[in-house]
């Protein structure tokens, strides 16, 4: 049984997602486009029985969560571009630490203060480590209200089963956007989850410690090369939507709020005839190489598009190497893309070659 | 019966449990091992060992898990306060302590340390100024003295230049969500007792729920300020104390 | 008598125990322990001026220091 559909904003969903998923402590520090979710946490948190605190910066609130994920309880911080930069520090230490936690990246428009609008400029900083360190973080991307909702769910769900920090990377799109959302039965929260890890007081037991440091000769190795399993097993959780990329010659490849606009351009196309599809990674990172590459083999083609200069295309071309190639258009910031923007760059690509 | 006078002894003297007997990785003479033995009395004091959770600092300290033996976050460098308030808003059952040095807790984690005790968050700060970065060779610290030559003031910290010492207790104390700020030392017999009482009394604030609890420790590094142990800790009375006047700045029970 | 033990292997040979005895009966030995530090000791001479103060394992940053307080009872006093 599942509660009554409600019409929502993507950020509300993700908010109201983080409660049915069991988050009890939520952190964060304004910022445009993402104040909804703070907004409506800072009542619906306490009223769940959690905690809520604006942090005095993104630093601080960041720091927070690493705190309240090392007691294994469910937490959650959320922010945009310019803060999410500033919580590199603490997800570098999470990851170190393997330490569980969502983080929400409403991407907007930069470097630098940027504007507000929506972009994908956040890509590389997702899905490369973002801060310093040989590290990876698992990243979500919704593309509709819906998956916002669900995939915050997916979210906790995999940072307690890796131990490790889970980025949701939406945009100013998707969490401004208001759909119907059918929420889903609230988790109960496992008193036994992180049981074998968590801080609670030592009681009886001996006393446990959660660090990033490694000095020891070789100590430091040794864990890289645990987290590196760990990121290995990881790519099992490929998460990507194919829409008729069977019978294409030509694959769009786009995530996020953009994918969603690319597979309407690329619905209208393939009604006039083209045959053309769309690959839509929902998980960034683990990427979708094999899917990619499976279509590679296959003999087709790949206009990647982003609202960004180009980052995702460097994954794409990388999974698909020796095989095929990717064609890019970019959107820049400041520019809500509409599908009858993407509609000549996609006909020029599928006549290419 | 007559009763025969005996002489026995008594133990009068020895380490808490939840102090690890292991030999410390500090240097000698250096104080954070005084301040370490009076923490962990103080958990056992209070019965607070199987309940509390600390968050350790970057510093010179970072390796307290070695010694106090409960569970233990290791938090960026200055950001224990914020780390501190996560484990306590997940665990208000806990008992949560974070150990910090002046570089950390003065310069890098100002904002963390300053938001933390004003929200009044339910936690005890130990803060040990030895005005210097100790960890990575005795660089200017923002409570490094008027005067006093460090690796990075080789001529002696000018205050036209890099300002004065921070006197982080007052700071503290000027904030209402604190319960309690003070400032010890533990150069002598006389300042030790008076160090223990307001550790005591910074953790009482916390289990009392009466807000933030913090206490500055005046603390030596012989080894960065290139003297001997006695002289360093000679300095505390000559030096830092008229800088840094111990005492009681702010405790929520003697008000009102 | 109230005594001391110094565990030679913490001691570091920081001397603050020597700087902070009211009886002013601890000093530097000629030992030097498996780290290479000059150990401190009571010396022999005046060991039964210790009072058991424990001011000097107190001041111990290495927690090495042992004290004993001798305690005048009465034994079998409630037979
Ligand atoms: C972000 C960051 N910057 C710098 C450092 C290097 N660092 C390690 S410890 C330390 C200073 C520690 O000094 P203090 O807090 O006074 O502690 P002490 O060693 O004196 O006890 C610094 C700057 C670091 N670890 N992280
Ligand atoms: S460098 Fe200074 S603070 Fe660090 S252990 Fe040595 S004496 Fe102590
Ligand atoms: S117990 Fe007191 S008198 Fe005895 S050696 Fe220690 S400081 Fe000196
Ligand atoms: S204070 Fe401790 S470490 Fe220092 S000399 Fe005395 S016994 Fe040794
Ligand atoms: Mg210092």
């Amino acid at each position: 049984m599942s509660a009554k559909r409600v019409f929502i904003k993507g950020n509300e969903a993700i908010g109201q997602g983080a409660l049915a998923a069991g988050c009890r402590c939520y952190f964060g520090y304004p910022i445009t486009p993402q104040n909804d979710i703070p907004e409506m946490l800072s009542s619906a948190m306490p009223a769940a029985g959690g905690q809520f605190v604006q942090a005095e910066s993104e630093v601080a609130a960041a720091n927070m969560l690493l705190g309240a994920a090392a007691c294994g309880v469910r937490a959650m911080t959320t922010s945009s571009s310019p803060g999410v930069s500033l919580m590199q520090e603490a997800i570098s230490y999470m990851a170190g630490s393997e330490l569980p936690g969502v983080i929400v990246n409403m991407n907007r428009g930069g470097p630098g203060l940027g504007d507000i609008g929506p972009s994908q400029g956040d890509y590389f900083q997702s899905v490369k480590g973002g801060g310093h360190g040989d590290y990876r973080t698992l990243t979500l991307a919704p593309a509709t209200c819906q998956e916002c909702y669900d995939l915050t769910f997916t979210a906790f769900e995999l940072a307690y089963k890796y131990r490790n920090p889970v980025l949701i990377l939406g945009d100013a799109i998707v969490g401004q956007m208001k759909e119907p959302v059918t929420p889903r039965e609230p988790l109960p929260i496992d008193p036994a989850e992180g049981g074998d890890w968590k801080l609670t007081g030592r009681g009886e037991r001996a006393p446990r410690l959660l660090k990033s440091l490694f000095l020891e000769d070789g100590a430091l190795a040794g864990q890289n090369r645990l987290l590196q399993k760990k990121y290995e097993a990881m790519r099992a959780e490929v998460l990507y939507e194919d829409f008729e990329t069977a019978a294409a010659d030509l694959v769009v490849v786009a995530y996020g709020s953009i994918g969603r606009i690319a597979k309407t351009a690329v619905r209208a196309l393939r009604d006039a005839g083209l045959k053309i599809g769309l690959l839509r990674p929902i998980t960034l990172y683990p990427f979708p190489e094999e899917a990619l590459r499976a279509l590679a083999a296959a003999g087709k083609r790949f206009l990647t598009i982003e609202h960004n200069l180009g980052q995702m295309v460097d994954d794409v071309r990388l999974a698909v190497r020796g095989l095929a190639d990717s064609d890019f258009y970019g959107v820049f910031p400041g520019n809500l893309p509409t599908p009858d923007e993407f509609v000549e760059p996609i006909r020029a690509a599928a006549k290419g070659a | 019966m007559s009763s025969i006078p005996e002489i026995k002894e008594e133990l009068v003297f020895d380490r808490p449990k939840v102090l690890a007997d292991v030999p410390s990785h500090y240097c000698p003479g250096c104080q954070h091992g005084v301040i370490h033995r009076m923490v962990a009395e103080c958990l056992e004091e209070f019965g607070l060992v199987e309940k509390t959770i600390a968050v350790s600092s970057i510093g010179c300290s970072v390796f307290l898990y070695n010694y106090i033996l409960v569970d233990t976050v290791e938090a960026p460098h200055g950001r224990a306060p914020a780390v501190a308030t996560g484990v306590k808003r997940a665990r208000t059952d806990a008992f949560v302590f974070a150990y910090q040095g002046d570089g950390d807790l003065a310069s890098i984690g100002l904002a963390e340390i300053m938001h933390a005790a004003n929200r009044g968050e339910r936690i005890s700060v130990v803060f040990v100024n030895n005005t210097v970065y100790g960890m990575t060779g005795g660089q200017m610290a923002p409570t490094t003295m008027i005067g006093q030559k460090t690796t990075t003031c080789p001529a002696g910290r000018c205050a036209e230049r890099e300002g004065g010492p921070m006197r982080m207790a007052e700071l503290i104390a000027s904030l209402d969500g604190v319960a309690y700020s003070a400032r010890v030392a533990v150069n002598s017999i006389k300042n030790m007792a008076q160090a223990k009482r307001a550790l005591r009394r910074t953790f009482e604030t916390q289990i009392k729920g009466e807000g933030f609890g913090f206490v500055e420790f005046l603390a030596t590094c012989p080894t960065n300020w290139r003297v001997s142990p006695v002289a360093a800790n000679e300095r505390v009375a000559k030096e830092m104390i008229p800088g840094f006047p111990l005492g009681v700045y702010k405790d929520a029970a003697k008000e009102d | 008598m109230s005594r001391i033990v110094i565990d030679e292997e913490r001691c570091k040979g920081c001397l603050l125990c020597a700087q902070v005895c009211p009886k002013a009966i601890i000093a530097a030995s000629s030992r030097f322990n498996a780290k290479g530090y000059k150990v401190a000791e009571v010396l022999e001479a005046e060991k039964e001026k210790c009072t058991g103060c424990a001011a000097c394992a107190q001041m111990c940053p290495d927690v090495a220091i042992k004290v004993w307080r001798s305690v005048k009872s009465k034994a079998k006093e409630n037979d």
